[in-house]
């Protein structure tokens, strides 16, 4: 068995009197891909925010590589090398491409498995981004956004990055450059932990599925699994 | 001809230098506010009293400068005590966020909270001012006085209107210039300053991206308590100092950040001349200008003031009042109230 890099143990959280996350245990191994399935409401971008402390009313442990990790700020959990590419507003709309990517850009943990980040490969990732380097932005499109959120987080060099929806409300086309983007992150080696509501995009790149339901991991198995699984993807994700 | 050149040097002397330099001044104190307020996300009431607090420590610095005989030639001897001012001022503005403010952050208080609070810190240090300097008017800019005189004016040109340029001015308007140049080479060259951007745009993700925020609080309060400093000193210099008059100002200087687009530096910056410009030319009596430019039989009467100079407050209310019902996030769109 891989060691996990992130393991999460009955993480509870709460927003206001709402009882959101009622003991969610995962665990994200080095090296792979777990998406989080569930309807809306169902718990997913909490969970994300809890794991990152950006919601701090929270009960259980999560631990990243050996370290507790639930009392430390936002900032700090950051220093450790996980990058969130949140579900909207992903980017800083006021700084140009160049300056969104600069000031994340930080040199990744000594021996890092992955290879370093920097602009120049960020940009030859995304050439798209080189072209938009002085434009602000909050000029530029929903996908290209998207793709200044990615490479951004890239810019960290996180060990494990964290996605909410990374598709969601972009065009098809868009879409299948994300999947073939974070495919190639995967096949470098990059560990992700991902919350989508597009079954197909999720399963294609995952090594492991969560479904989250009403605060409450309700399946996990692999992909190929919940495939057949209909049963699950009808009661908990209305497919 | 003349009669048009005399104009030009009647609204020169009346309303173009003392705008530009009222229109620093507010400025200035507009961009203390629009840094609160994009950084720490309240509306400081209590800037005012912190310019007040910034002009008056270089008043003392400045005497206990004269008292050992020391001058800046024919500038200020103030000049040479703002820095000391200016460090006197951060330690208060970075005491009052240990002591009151971070405790609100530690609550995550809601901004009403905070405004509250710092409604609180305006009261408190309005009575320290008045503790340590008294209510009265204190005079303390020395050196040479104009930079222009109205008889050198009319010498030189041979009008019979006069341009007078006070040293204070000049000095405010260049320092202005100089203080705003590098803020925005910190806040668009520098790492910190990009950092800081980025966590007035969107805090959330300045946090997950790395970026502590209690040291970007921390260089908020340290280019606030410059701010303020400054501009208080400015005024101080201007139009000598009185404590009460740094209240009235909250008016103005809020009126300015939010015209411009509150937490947007360019728009205070724009809001600041904006207000200053308004206040000047609806105040400004037109009864010479008037009888220059009309034939002498139309020659008017009255003062030919739109609103008299007690009244000036009201001019930036007005503009306030219109700005939030037209576009509420100012000229340049900052962000919404």
């Amino acid at each position: 068995m891989s060691n996990p890099l992130l393991r999460v143990d009955n993480l509870q959280a709460f927003y206001d009197q709402s009882h959101i996350l009622q003991g969610v245990s995962l665990s994200v191994n080095s090296g792979e891909v777990l998406s989080v399935l569930g309807r809306n409401g169902a718990g997913k971008t909490t969970l994300l925010n809890s794991i990152m402390a950006i919601l701090h009313k929270r009960t259980g442990s999560i631990i990243y590589g050996d370290q507790e990790i639930n009392k430390l700020p936002p900032y700090k959990i950051a220093k450790q090398g996980i990058a969130y590419v949140p579900e909207i507003r992903g980017i800083f709309p006021s700084l140009t491409v160049r300056e969104n990517l600069e000031i994340a850009s930080r040199r990744g943990r000594e021996g890092a498995s992955q290879q370093q980040w920097t602009l120049d490969s960020v940009y030859s990732l995304f050439p798209h981004l080189r072209e938009r380097a002085q434009s602000g932005g909050g000029k530029l499109s929903g996908g290209e956004q998207q793709m200044l959120s990615i490479a951004r987080a890239l810019m960290t060099n996180p060990d494990l990055l964290i996605l909410d929806e990374p598709t969601e409300g972009l065009a098809p086309l868009v879409v299948k450059e994300i999947e073939e983007l974070l495919t190639a992150l995967k096949r470098q080696g990059l560990t992700m932990l991902m919350v989508e509501q597009n079954l197909g995009f999720a399963t294609r790149l995952s090594d492991q599925i969560v479904v989250l339901g009403k605060g409450r991991i309700r399946w996990s198995g692999t992909p190929e699994l919940f495939s057949s699984e209909s049963g699950i993807q009808r009661t908990w994700l209305g497919v | 001809m003349t009669d048009i050149l005399n104009t030009l040097a009647l609204i020169g002397n009346f309303i173009i230098v003392p705008g530009l330099a009222y229109g620093s001044q507010l400025a200035l104190g507009a961009l203390g506010i629009t840094m609160v307020y994009g950084i720490l996300r309240f509306s400081n009431f209590a800037h005012g009293e912190t310019m007040s607090f910034g002009a008056m420590a270089t008043i003392l610095i400045t005497w206990a400068l004269q008292a050992q005989g020391v001058s800046f030639g024919v500038l200020p001897t103030a000049l040479l005590a703002l820095p000391f001012g200016i460090l006197i001022t951060i330690a208060l503005c970075l005491f009052t966020d240990r002591l009151v403010y971070r405790y609100y952050r530690s609550q995550r208080a809601e901004p009403v909270t905070y405004l509250i609070v710092s409604v609180g810190v305006m009261f408190f240090l309005g009575g320290l001012i008045r503790f340590i300097i008294g209510p009265n008017d204190q005079i303390f800019s020395d050196g040479t006085r104009f930079i222009m005189k109205v008889q050198a004016f009319k010498e030189m040109t041979g009008l019979s209107e006069g341009l007078a340029i006070k040293t204070s001015q000049g000095v405010t308007i260049i320092t202005a210039i100089v203080i705003v140049t590098l803020l925005f080479w910190f806040l668009n060259r520098t790492r910190t300053g990009k950092s800081m951007r980025a966590y007035s745009d969107n805090e959330d993700l300045a946090l997950l991206s790395g970026i502590n925020p209690e040291r970007v609080v921390m260089i908020a309060w340290i280019i606030t308590g410059t701010l303020a400093a400054v501009a208080g000193t400015l005024y101080g210099l201007d139009k000598s100092y009185k404590p009460f008059i740094f209240l009235q100002l909250l008016l103005p200087m809020f009126a300015s950040a939010i015209v411009g687009g509150v937490g947007n530096p360019l728009g205070a910056i724009a809001g600041g001349f904006v207000i200053a410009f308004s206040e000047l030319i609806v105040t400004f009596a037109y009864k010479k200008v008037l009888a220059y430019l009309l034939p002498l039989s139309m020659a008017p009467e009255g003062l030919m003031q739109l609103l008299s100079t007690d009244y000036k407050f009201a001019v930036s209310f007005l503009i306030l009042v219109i700005v939030l019902l037209v576009k509420p996030t100012g000229i340049f769109s900052g962000k919404t109230l």
